[in-house]
């Protein structure tokens, strides 16, 4: 009996020698990479740059960690509050990340991009940073940014008779709806199912109407229920008058969306930068391929006659990096590698964003990408996403708004009263 | 001399019952232990899961707060203000009330016909039995999604069938009319089959000498279900509502695939508001407000419909 304890206790002692064995000889730090890209490719590229990464600094190693979209929104709250919070994890920036650097449970980055005389800072478009900055600190390191814009199949304008360049007010935008539903054309491919896609319409005319010192001056204390925003929500029950969007769009995913619009059965969607990648069209379409540069083309969100805003008052996101707050020191270190001119021009190649790095651009190759490059250069005003600008709740009440009134289910006074009502709740 | 010292029966209550009995003394005793043993670890439970969670929830409840570190900022009855003031926290227990309705109305009456049916011993009765109870088996988030594509009015079953029927698809899940209906249905469909089968167990425990007495007697069909099945039954229908009622209080997993509580909240439950409105838009303290309402409502239910109607059961 004696022997067979002391047996054990001798094996007991070796195993959790050699299990300590690898954690001593390390002495490295780990950093975990929390992210949501569920593309495969895209993925690859950000393993790539890990990978070098750790090769040029020994003591480190990188994990990655996958959320999908709702459940990292559902599960954040918790995990930050928590030991296992990941080193770095993805953001949209605004009254989120605002929220976030509240809770004391993430760490800014100020010192890091100002250290060297700004080296860092000065190598990022200085509107991207502006998007993560709050009381003079930087909260996240942005990396990509995109701008939203129209865009439409040519061969169903043709049929309907409508000039995509001739487009220039909101009432132009109306009365292309109204002619390619005379065409028994569906004019619009709509996402209420997701419900942010419905909320870039709100928002743009919102920006169209209030201009940039309005919303400032709204955000500032104001508040939404104001000429302006009433205006902007008519306007977009007047687009619902016309019935735009196809049969079931109150419940239609966004991709279900763009899967309409790459097969040619709408004519025009809302969205992203990469909505006529070729990779992004073959993923969308049924047929493999769907539309491209010749079939289709882009046309930026028009103004509305007489108000304050302006054609390069852009509306898109800048997403950025946050460090948590007991993340190893090492986190900054490789964020400053991941938005170098290396780092940034290998993403640029291989993935969906638009760079923030100057010069990173000439990783960018294809031609629907280069406008949308193009334009957020001339950009007088880049709005990030209402519904993560404003913050969680107000943002949610827009895009329910947005929802409600493209449907024809709330009047326009009644969307304002709902977003008064959250924003008044907030303060 | 012996007869006074002998002790008297022990089973029978004493003539002073204040007294308790050796044999109870020492029944007590063994008792004791098992009940040292078992009762802590189930109150413990009992009180970190569900007494502590429900406590720190009515506190969270007067607090504005996104979820992250304390809550810190008192606001009182606020969160409550508005809740009962948001429409769609009005629709949500109007929807929770169409669930009941649909549960005791449509369900128990369709899974008691098919029990009748399916309690005798004709062939093929186990695999209808299996058939119908396979629903049930099925998780609630699956079913939500294959019938979110059954009811899809492109790509979908629906779909399929106004195409094959040469008719315009109806997109049920969207508008918000027929949302709630198409959602009812699913429902049904779902559940019918557990009750189903506790009515199979009560009709089979009816002792079959009463049905035949009534056929001596002459009664029709429909007069011996009335008369002899429904009141030995009757038990079982309160048990089968309570169930019922419920499992509609806590209806979510089967609403977030095929509706998400839309479209325009028309669909909407009260568990499915408070993920919606309070923790997807990080405020945890009006959530918190929802969850101790429900708690409320579901309290008043379980002991209210027990007292009224299972007094006897």
């Amino acid at each position: 009996m004696k022997l067979l304890k002391s047996a054990l206790t001798s094996a007991v002692c070796a195993l959790a020698l050699f299990g300590a064995g690898p954690a001593l000889a390390q002495d490295g730090q780990v950093i975990r990479w929390m992210h949501l890209e569920a593309n495969q490719t895209y993925l690859d590229a950000w393993k790539d740059l890990a990978a070098r990464y750790e090769e040029q600094n020994p003591g480190v190693r990188i994990e990655f960690e996958f959320l999908e979209d709702s459940a990292f929104k559902a599960k954040l709250p918790t995990l930050l509050g928590s030991p296992n919070a990941p080193s770095m994890f993805y953001s949209w920036g605004g009254g989120v990340l605002k929220a976030q650097a509240e809770t004391g449970t993430i760490r800014d980055v100020t010192e890091a991009l100002d250290a060297n005389g700004g080296e860092w800072r000065n190598s990022i478009n200085v509107g991207a940073i502006e998007a993560m900055t709050f009381d003079g600190k930087v909260w996240a390191v942005p990396f990509k940014q995109d701008v939203i814009a129209f865009f439409y199949n040519r061969a169903l304008f043709e049929q309907a008779g409508v000039d995509a360049e001739a487009i220039e007010t909101w009432d132009d935008f109306l009365d292309a709806v109204r002619r390619l539903k005379e065409a028994g054309i569906t004019p619009i491919a709509g996402g209420g199912g997701s419900k942010w896609p419905l909320h870039f319409y709100w928002s743009y005319l919102a920006m169209r109407e209030a201009g940039p010192e309005g919303f400032a001056a709204a955000k500032a204390g104001a508040g939404f229920d104001s000429e302006p925003f009433l205006r902007a929500s008519q306007h977009l029950a007047d687009l619902a008058a016309l019935e735009p969007f196809q049969p079931g769009f109150l419940n239609t995913s966004w991709t279900d969306a763009l899967g309409l619009f790459a097969d040619g059965r709408v004519a025009i969607a809302l969205g992203f930068p990469s909505t006529l990648k070729p990779e992004s069209q073959a993923r969308y379409a049924s047929d493999g391929v769907g539309l491209s540069l010749e079939t289709a083309g882009r046309f930026a969100f028009p103004v509305v006659e007489g108000a304050p805003g302006v054609v390069t008052d852009i509306l898109g996101g800048v997403n950025g990096w946050v460090v948590t707050r007991d993340a190893p020191e090492a986190t900054e270190d490789f964020l400053r590698y991941l938005t170098s001119l290396e780092g940034q021009i290998y993403q640029a190649e291989r993935q969906n964003m638009l760079p923030v790095t100057t010069g990173a651009e000439i990783g960018k190759t294809d031609e629907s990408e280069l406008l949308a490059l193009e334009q957020m250069k001339g950009s007088t005003w880049h709005q990030n996403f209402l519904d993560q600008d404003l913050g969680p709740n107000v943002g949610g009440v827009i895009n329910e708004v947005s929802v409600g009134l493209a449907g024809g289910l709330i009047t326009p006074e009644e969307a304002v009263r709902q977003i008064q009502e959250a924003w008044e709740f907030e303060q | 001399m012996t007869e006074t010292m002998q002790q008297p029966a022990l089973s029978a209550p004493q003539a002073a019952p204040w007294r308790i009995s050796q044999r109870r003394i020492v029944a007590f005793r063994k008792k004791f232990w098992v009940l040292v043993l078992f009762l802590p670890p189930a109150l413990l439970l009992f009180t970190t899961l569900v007494v502590l969670p429900m406590g720190e929830a009515a506190w969270y409840s007067f607090y504005r707060w996104n979820g992250y570190g304390l809550p810190t900022e008192w606001i009182g009855w606020r969160n409550y203000e508005q809740m009962f003031r948001h429409g769609a926290f009005q629709q949500a227990l109007i929807n929770n009330a169409w669930v009941i309705v649909a549960s005791i109305g449509v369900q128990v009456p369709l899974a008691l016909w098919l029990a009748t049916m399916l309690v005798k011993k004709i062939a093929g009765a186990v695999v209808f039995r299996l058939l119908f109870f396979m629903p049930f088996i099925l998780a609630d988030v699956a079913a939500g999604l294959i019938w979110s594509f059954v009811y899809e009015g492109d790509y979908g079953l629906a779909g399929g069938i106004a195409k094959f029927l040469g008719v315009q698809a109806p997109f049920l899940l969207d508008d918000p009319n027929t949302a709630m209906s198409a959602v009812l249905a699913v429902i049904v469909w779902k559940y019918f089959g557990f009750h189903m089968m506790l009515f199979i167990a009560g009709l089979q425990a009816i002792d079959r000498d009463l049905l035949e007495a009534a056929d001596i007697d002459g009664a029709t069909r429909w007069q011996k279900f009335r008369y002899v099945t429904l009141p030995m039954l009757a038990s079982t229908v309160r048990l089968s509502a309570f169930f019922a009622i419920v499992g509609s209080l806590q209806m979510f997993d089967m609403i977030m695939p095929l509706t998400g509580g839309g479209p325009a909240n028309a669909t909407q439950t009260m568990v499915t508001y408070l993920y919606n409105f309070g923790v997807a838009r990080m405020q945890v303290g009006f959530g918190s407000a929802v969850g101790v309402v429900l708690f409320v409502i579901c309290v008043v239910m379980a002991f209210g419909y027990k007292r009224i109607f299972m007094r006897n059961d």
